[in-house]
């Protein structure tokens, strides 16, 4: 695991698409690939589902509450504010 | 859906990138579905499908995450045209067999005695 | 397995059941025992949390802090649940639940997910549209109030903890707890006065 993020840390999704790559299980949502948060919460740190759901050994990852304009997602976007649980594995500094 | 701001062309849209498709939120071409509110009460397949599935888990056979990952190997068609409870029994039956719990002739033969 | 697709789902059971105990991986009696435990659950349970969080500013604080160690506190069963995330509304801020990916539902406390919250169309407009979607439900929020939507990827399982309506002065905790909805604690209703 990598060192904790604290709230308030601008953050960008990786864009990546392990679906283009064989078969996986990925728990971050496609509309996230590429975006920018900003940390809300640690929430602890748990094994990666990726690795779970092919019965792998999986690493333990921190998981974090991060938060997301959903205009800057959807153009046309109804609502304030979209926040997603994203493993640290997906985040990187931005 | 809103008509202040114009609807945005889907290809210019995260969901045009290389998505799953269970991978749903946002998605275009379900944002004018009307969300069926009636309560839908759960029947004796959907329970024991369920409680299957919880067992599983708790004696580690089957975790939750291989309950998804099976859910999403289901074809777009069948997994849009499945109820929730059917999508979940063919991704038990898929994850038993792959993991040798029990085998394709075992499947066929007890299927065979449910005629 | 194109076997697999395309079995009737009755007849897939049936044999998966059978095979299973044949095979001494679960018994009857366990399946029997399970839909008994998990018929136990219901919305009731959620409603005794919103209730105590309502008129006891300590259980709230406790609430939020742990989801699942308040419900154990009221007797919830919680033990190999997964954590329990409270999300808080204020005037200014309404909180809606949705898994996009699949349905992941705070079962423990509210039991068995109900059909709209499974659906394709739930799931999609959620995120892009909640506005609309809540008044799918009846409830037109005003636009002065921030609507904030969580969506449950991971581990958390995640309930609302709605705000409490106005004409409920006095009312004792159980009266309370009887107008707290399944709606109500995922976000797409408000509590109500009968």
């Amino acid at each position: 695991m990598s060192a904790l993020l604290p709230a308030g840390t601008s953050v960008r999704v990786r864009d990546d698409w392990p679906e283009t790559r064989g078969p996986c299980h990925i728990r971050t949502p496609h509309y996230l690939r590429g975006a920018h948060g900003v940390v809300e919460k640690h929430l602890g740190s748990f094994p990666n589902p990726e690795d779970l759901a092919f019965a792998r050994p999986a690493a333990v990852l921190n998981l974090y509450h991060v938060r997301f304009s959903p205009q800057a997602i959807w153009p046309d976007a109804q609502g304030d504010v979209l926040v997603v649980e994203l493993y640290e594995t997906w985040l990187e500094a931005a | 859906m809103s008509t202040q701001t114009p609807v945005p062309d889907p290809s210019t849209l995260p969901e045009a990138r290389p998505r799953a498709m269970h991978d749903m939120g946002g998605v275009s071409k379900f944002m004018c579905d009307a969300v069926d509110v009636e309560p839908h009460a759960l029947d004796e397949f959907d329970r024991e499908v369920d409680a299957i599935r919880g067992l599983l888990g708790a004696k580690k056979v089957m975790s939750v995450d291989e309950l998804r990952r099976g859910i999403e190997a289901i074809p777009e068609g069948d997994y849009l045209r499945l109820s929730y409870y059917q999508r979940w029994i063919r991704s038990i039956t898929d994850n038993m067999l792959a993991k040798g719990v029990f085998t394709e002739a075992e499947l066929h033969a007890a299927l065979e005695d449910t005629k | 397995m194109s076997t697999v697709l395309e079995t009737p789902s009755d007849r897939l059971l049936a044999a998966v059941r059978q095979l299973l105990t044949d095979k001494g991986v679960v018994t009857r009696e366990e399946i029997a025992e399970r839909i008994r435990t998990t018929d136990g659950a219901s919305p009731a349970q959620g409603a005794r949390m919103v209730a105590r969080a309502w008129v006891d500013p300590a259980y709230r604080a406790r609430m939020l802090a742990d989801g699942a160690k308040a419900a154990d506190e009221l007797g919830i069963p919680m033990r190999g649940m997964p954590p329990l995330g409270v999300l808080e509304d204020t005037a200014g801020e309404h909180n809606v639940v949705v898994c996009t990916l699949c349905s992941c539902y705070p079962r423990a406390v509210l039991g068995y997910p109900p059909f709209w919250f499974k659906s394709a169309a739930y799931r999609a407009r959620a995120v892009r549209d909640p506005r609309g979607l809540l008044l799918e439900f009846g409830t037109a929020l005003p636009a002065w109030v921030k609507l904030r939507v969580v969506d449950s990827t991971a581990d958390y399982r995640w309930m609302v903890l709605p705000l409490r309506p106005a004409g409920t002065e006095g009312w004792s905790e159980e009266r309370l707890a009887a107008i707290v909805r399944e709606g109500d604690m995922i976000g797409v209703t408000f509590p109500k006065l009968p």
